[in-house]
């Protein structure tokens, strides 16, 4: 409990993000964020596993958020900002090549009528 | 409106695409549209961020852009593996996630502690970083040990490694992780904190390793959906330091996506998540190694396709061979053969077979076989007993009968294709040595099968032109 009041009054630093910081909101969210996602990606097709991993792969790529802030904040030490270009380039890795290897290989399951020439 | 007011409704708007994304891969018909929806909702996540910064005045644009032209550049190979290479491109690409996470943690702490920021560096939000930077070091190198194993790389051993204490050893090391971390909580700027927070990512870099030695080929496919959960609960955790929902949204869909395809994966070999990560299979291999020399039944291929012309619902069941023969344009011609017989051709996947969810769906979807005919195992196997054929290409464990029957086996209780009930086996296999996980296995030594030794993509060429052949007079 400590542990939760005391970061109620806690302001993030410049740049660090955005809004106040509000934990349970953000526990909230992420209870919710996951009950979608469990919902969601039951109906998920077994036949697509594979690119489902794949997408999922680019979505986490989202850390991009996080590697932006770090990298643009104004007046951090050198070494900072290298950490955050760094993740930028893994994250961005990601994203190009998760979105197309999925839709690469999704491109490839037809049905029976699409295959008969 | 201000600038934060803009931001929020761009990232409320990615949330809600990224959700949509997941939704239509519940089908093949509308799983691109799943593709663009993703694409979009990054983008908008980007030009928020990207927003956000502007307007609170940021900098080093130039730096920014550079890095996503280099990592776009990067990327773009990485997307063109071919599809037998996809379970080590998908564990690299869980390394980037790792990585990223963990860097962005570090980043955050030292710029916090270089400012004496406590403020930021609140309990909670120390527990979030030690979380991040945890999950995201620890499947930076576990996942580059699992492509490593994957691809086969020399340096990186294949089989399980394995030694007297292992888990005692990992056990105690997670405790020191976690000591240090609960001693980093409660003073976030002490002058040794540093050294703390150093650590706990050289612990964590040390966990990804430890964890995946002792794991063998065939758990792969769990491993692979834990450490995509890992990268997505990483991302969470990054959202929880930096308060940004989207993050926390995105990352959480990640995870428990991985969740999910590791339960599935875990109950397909019926085995716990602890029994995956703490008990290797190598362990019990030594066990099956007596017993007396068994003796296969060998076949012709030119026989094997008299029967398969003759049979009218044909079974084939892949495995990680044919991925590893890259077999699957020959099987297609297999299968366009037996079909212009008038045979019934099926494929029944099991959920592991392969090194990754799915594999076996995405090569066969390559080699243009409609998905109609990709069969789950649980449908699959009421048919079983009126197969003619059940053709088997370099699957082992998840055919193997003893399975079901003997107490004593590894894989005891794991569900299997029962490709022992079908009239006639024709068995593929590279060598005469056992599976992956080491396994003898009794659907090869029964009465009906007979074995095709040989070259998964080899036999099933020759197979083919002796299917043609025949229709020729």
């Amino acid at each position: 409990m400590m542990l939760l009041a005391r970061s109620e009054h806690a302001a993030p630093a410049a740049g660090g993000g955005h809004g106040e910081l509000d934990v349970m909101g953000a526990i909230f969210v992420f209870m919710l964020a996951t009950f979608i996602g469990f919902m969601v990606i039951q109906r998920v097709s077994r036949l697509l596993h594979t690119p489902l991993m794949s997408l999922t792969n680019a979505i986490s790529a989202i850390a991009v958020v996080g590697a932006i802030i770090v990298s643009a904040g104004k007046g951090s030490p050198g070494y900072i900002t290298a950490l955050g270009l760094v993740a930028i380039f893994c994250s961005t890795t990601n994203i190009v090549s998760g979105f197309l290897i999925t839709d690469r290989m999704l491109k490839m399951f037809k049905k029976h009528e699409k295959v008969a020439k | 409106m201000s600038a934060e007011t803009l931001v929020q409704i761009l990232y409320l708007i990615s949330t809600a695409l990224f959700i949509l994304s997941l939704k239509w891969m519940s089908d093949p018909e509308s799983a691109r549209k799943g593709v663009f929806s993703g694409v979009g909702a990054m983008a908008l996540a980007v030009a928020g961020t990207l927003t956000g910064v502007i307007a609170t005045g940021g900098t080093h644009y130039w730096w920014i852009l550079g890095a996503f032209a280099v990592g776009a550049a990067v990327g773009y190979p990485l997307a063109q593996v071919p599809l037998t290479a996809v379970p080590q491109r998908t564990a690299l690409s869980h390394a980037f996630g790792g990585l990223a996470a963990g860097l962005v943690g570090t980043a955050k702490y030292f710029l916090y502690y270089g400012q004496k920021n406590e403020a930021a560096l609140a309990p909670f939000i120390v527990v979030a970083l030690v979380a991040e930077i945890l999950l995201g070091f620890l499947t930076f190198t576990g996942s580059i040990l699992a492509a490593g194993k994957l691809q086969e790389v020399k340096w990186i051993p294949q089989r399980p490694v394995t030694y007297p204490g292992q888990n005692a050893s990992n056990l105690g090391l997670f405790a020191l992780a976690l000591g240090l971390g609960v001693a980093l909580v409660l003073h976030p700027l002490a002058p040794w904190a540093p050294y703390a927070f150093g650590g706990i990512i050289a612990l964590s870099l040390a966990f990804g390793v430890l964890l995946i030695i002792p794991i063998g080929g065939a758990d792969m496919p769990t491993v692979i959906s834990i450490l995509n959960a890992y990268a997505g609960l990483s991302a969470v955790a990054m959202g929880f330091v930096l308060n940004n929902k989207l993050l926390i949204t995105a990352g959480a869909l990640d995870g428990s996506s991985g969740l999910i395809l590791s339960v599935i994966m875990c109950k397909a070999m019926n085995r716990s998540f602890f029994n995956v990560l703490f008990g290797a299979f190598g362990q019990t291999t030594t066990a099956n190694a007596e017993g007396e020399q068994k003796a296969y039944k060998s076949d012709t291929v030119e026989s094997a396709a008299q029967v398969m012309e003759q049979a009218s619902l044909v079974v084939i069941v892949p495995g990680y061979g044919m991925a590893v023969a890259q077999a699957q344009h020959k099987v297609r011609e297999v299968y366009d053969l037996l079909k212009k017989k008038g045979v019934t051709v099926k494929f029944a996947i099991h959920p592991v077979a392969g090194r990754m969810p799915g594999h076996m769906n995405v090569l066969l979807a390559e080699a243009e076989i409609p998905y109609d005919d990709l069969v789950e195992m649980d449908e699959i196997n009421g048919d079983m007993p009126q197969a003619d054929v059940a053709l088997i290409i370099g699957a082992n464990d998840v055919v193997n009968p003893a399975a079901r029957s003997d107490k004593n086996s590894p894989i005891y209780g794991m569900p299997i294709i029962d490709a022992d009930k079908a009239k006639t086996v024709y068995a593929i296999k590279r060598s005469k040595a056992p599976g992956f996980a080491g396994i003898d296995n009794e659907l090869y030594f029964l009465d009906k099968t007979f074995m095709l030794f040989g070259d998964a993509k080899v036999v099933m060429g020759e197979l083919a032109r002796k299917l043609a052949g025949e229709s020729g007079h």
